[in-house]
């Protein structure tokens, strides 16, 4: 707790979780520190198969510092055409919350896994239930992409105690005065968006990108990654001479959805690690 | 009826200013992609600064006048009255320019978009009719407008599909999910979230995020201070005794109920059955709000039925989610069936065709007859049936294809 300093009405939750940074963020530390660019790829529980777990061992093989797993939802209204079509293709196999993170539980994964998932799935089974379940199925981080800065306390609270880190995004949109207290609240690492829209595959990287990544790095020393339109390994190693990293999802599920193999999910990461360590 | 209104101003009222956050009560709020939220405040600003200037709302009571024709009349239904064994009052919000309520709230925000110097403009639509007003008030304003439409409400609504184009507007049909009102919302937003800087999202109906549920109802509050004026005049300085409307998002009954929260009149929304987000009684959050959301018992939003696009909605306004919590207005379901029952009813005994989501609230009048008998009942008739009259057609004829579109199972009781 802040305890310096009295006229402080609230301690900073920065130096909260800057004190004690919980195993994500420690692990994308010590990956920064040994000079290494961070690389999350994202997929989406349920597909294409029922043997989907099997990615998550591949791109850790492949090169993956931590994975984004998608929790699908009816409404995703934050994804493109790539991601809502994996999306229903999963619910159409009758992959739920609890037998996505079922199957999860199961899986020895070397690198942490991060949940990504929209707030209804979250809140339907209730915030200690949530955070519990997560850790359960042995996972670090949540990203829950429409909770923002002003609605995201009461599950936030029961994600600190429960262990989880609560990834924050941070838009180009927002002003300069909202970015702090937006990496104030951020667990894991912060959720840099590339552009102003959805998520989906983009034949040339915004300026926004690594002007997103700018104004984060020169706030905080928390991981910061760009998610959001970062399709090629080019385009990562751009936006990571700025960043600490990047996260691709629809890009990565396109050559799934294309191939129908996993394999060809698995020989992308392996392209995107090659990018970003020739950047490094 | 009731002898005499309560005074309006002596105690604060029940639907008021919900504040920064947004919230009636537990609903409202604000959960939208992190891009959005600076436009939202952007927006609740722009709306505070708006709705206090004198001069926006002399334009905008100078257009709902003389361009959409307000006030709007009511009319006492006599030979529905002596029939039903009630005391019927229509407020005629079909008799206004585009044919329903929703130009109220379409004026007020295109205006706003034009002060905020917005000039694209984004819509969804269910049965039309929203898209309809927002492609007329564009046209007017010379915006450009893109309405998203459920490909299933496209085929159904085809003649306002065609009064959109013809009006300038750019249709474009959602493909995903049920491929109705919902899934045009979930279009909606994905073309707002990647389109911000330049286009305003003129949201249909009294949900979303903050501000929109206020912004909303605020536009509305015209029709139900009209009808509570109206009402005083024909009643004797009293208000009804039961206020009715049809609920989807709930955009026309809080107009209405806005005129008479702080009366005695009960208030009824009447939901169908196979969209039923209040009777089921679950509360979730979904197009950025906290509210009743008909979902599964893992969070997953499920798919309304009803033969009216209009109400084809999983969700409710946070508003109503919130007067029904604290007991001051009530949502009843009804069944498709007794819908196009009272859809010939009125046609039959007044010479007005309603649209088919005002027809709910006529429907659950006729079966609760007995209940009402004696009482002064107002409906909202908040759209006239022009846009319905083929799909009726068709049900009536037994066509297959228009018969998928209705859901003859029996109304729902209550909470499950």
């Amino acid at each position: 707790m802040a305890t310096s300093d009295v006229t402080t009405p609230t301690p900073s939750t920065d130096a909260v979780a800057s004190a004690r940074p919980g195993r994500l963020e420690s692990h994308l530390r010590a990956q920064r520190a040994a000079g290494r660019k961070i690389l999350v790829p994202y997929i989406t529980a349920g597909y294409p198969t029922d043997t989907w777990p099997l990615l998550v061992e591949g791109l850790a093989t492949a090169g993956a510092d931590a994975i984004e797993i998608g929790i699908p939802f009816s409404d995703p209204v934050m994804d493109g055409p790539t991601i809502q079509e994996s999306s229903s293709l999963a619910l159409g196999h009758g992959i739920t919350p609890v037998s996505a993170l079922a199957r999860l539980g199961k899986v020895n994964s070397p690198i942490p896994l991060v949940a990504m998932t929209y707030y209804n799935i979250c809140f339907r089974m209730g915030h200690r239930r949530f955070a519990n379940a997560l850790t359960t199925a042995g996972i670090s981080g949540a990203i829950l992409p429409d909770l923002p800065l002003e609605e995201v306390e009461p599950w936030a609270g029961a994600a600190d105690e429960g262990g989880i880190e609560t990834i924050m995004l941070a838009a180009p949109t927002a002003p300069d005065e909202r970015l702090p207290r937006i990496v104030a609240r951020a667990r894991g690492f912060v959720y840099g968006i590339g552009l102003v829209g959805i998520t989906g595959e983009r034949k040339d990287l915004a300026a926004s990108a690594s002007e997103m990544a700018r104004r984060l790095k020169a706030i905080t020393d928390k991981p910061v990654l760009i998610g959001i339109g970062v399709s090629t390994p080019e385009q990562a190693a751009e936006v990571a001479e700025v960043a600490d990293g990047v996260i691709v999802g629809s890009a990565l599920i396109r050559k799934i959805l294309d191939t129908g193999s996993i394999e060809a999910g698995v020989d992308f990461l392996g392209r995107l690690r090659a990018g970003l360590d020739g950047a490094a | 009826m009731v002898d005499t209104a309560s005074s309006v101003d002596e105690h604060k009222s029940l639907m008021d200013d919900p504040g920064q956050r947004g919230r009636f009560g537990r609903f409202g709020g604000l959960y939208v992609p992190e891009t959005l939220v600076p436009a939202c405040q952007e927006l609740e600003h722009a709306f505070r600064d708006a709705w206090s200037d004198p001069s926006f709302r002399a334009e905008l009571d100078e257009l709902l006048g003389n361009y959409a024709g307000r006030p709007s009349p009511m009319t006492e239904c006599r030979n529905l009255s002596a029939e039903l064994g009630m005391r019927v009052l229509l407020k005629r919000e079909d008799l206004n320019h585009t044919g329903s309520h929703k130009i109220n709230n379409v004026l007020g925000q295109t205006l706003l978009a034009k002060r905020m110097g917005k000039t694209r403009i984004v819509a969804e639509t269910g049965a039309g009719q929203h898209g309809v007003a927002t492609a007329t008030a564009a046209a007017f304003f010379g915006q450009d407008c893109v309405v998203y439409m459920g490909e299933v409400d496209v085929r159904r609504q085809a003649l306002n599909v065609f009064r959109m184009r013809l009006l300038g507007a750019e249709v474009r049909s959602a493909l995903s999910g049920s491929r109705t009102l919902k899934d045009a919302v979930n279009e909606a937003m994905r073309d707002w979230v990647s389109s911000v800087e330049s286009t305003y999202y003129c949201l249909g109906s009294v949900m979303g995020p903050h501000p929109y549920p206020w912004m909303v109802r605020e536009f509305h509050r015209v029709l139900g201070q009209e009808a509570f004026d109206q009402c005083r005049e024909l009643l004797d300085g009293g208000v009804p005794d039961v206020v009715v409307a049809a609920v989807g998002g709930g955009s026309n009954a809080i107009g209405i109920f806005s005129g008479f929260v702080d009366t005695e009149a009960e208030l009824v929304g009447v939901e169908p059955a196979g969209g039923s987000a209040v009777g089921r009684g679950l509360v979730g959050v979904v197009h950025g709000s906290m509210s009743y959301l008909m979902q599964d018992e893992y969070g997953q939003v499920q798919e309304a039925q009803s033969v009216s696009a209009g109400l084809d909605y999983p969700g409710v306004g946070p508003e109503h989610a919130h007067l029904a919590d604290i007991g001051r207005a009530r949502y009843e379901p009804v069944t498709d069936r007794e819908v196009l029952d009272a859809f010939e009813l009125l046609a039959r005994t007044e010479g007005i065709i309603p649209a088919l989501e005002p027809a709910h609230g006529l429907a659950w009048m006729v079966r609760c007859r007995d209940e009402l008998a004696g009482k002064t009942v107002l409906l909202n008739l908040s759209g006239r049936g022009d846009k319905d009259v083929a799909q009726v057609q068709a049900i009536l004829d037994g066509d297959p294809e228009a018969l998928e579109t209705v859901d003859f199972g029996e109304a729902g009781n209550g909470h499950q």
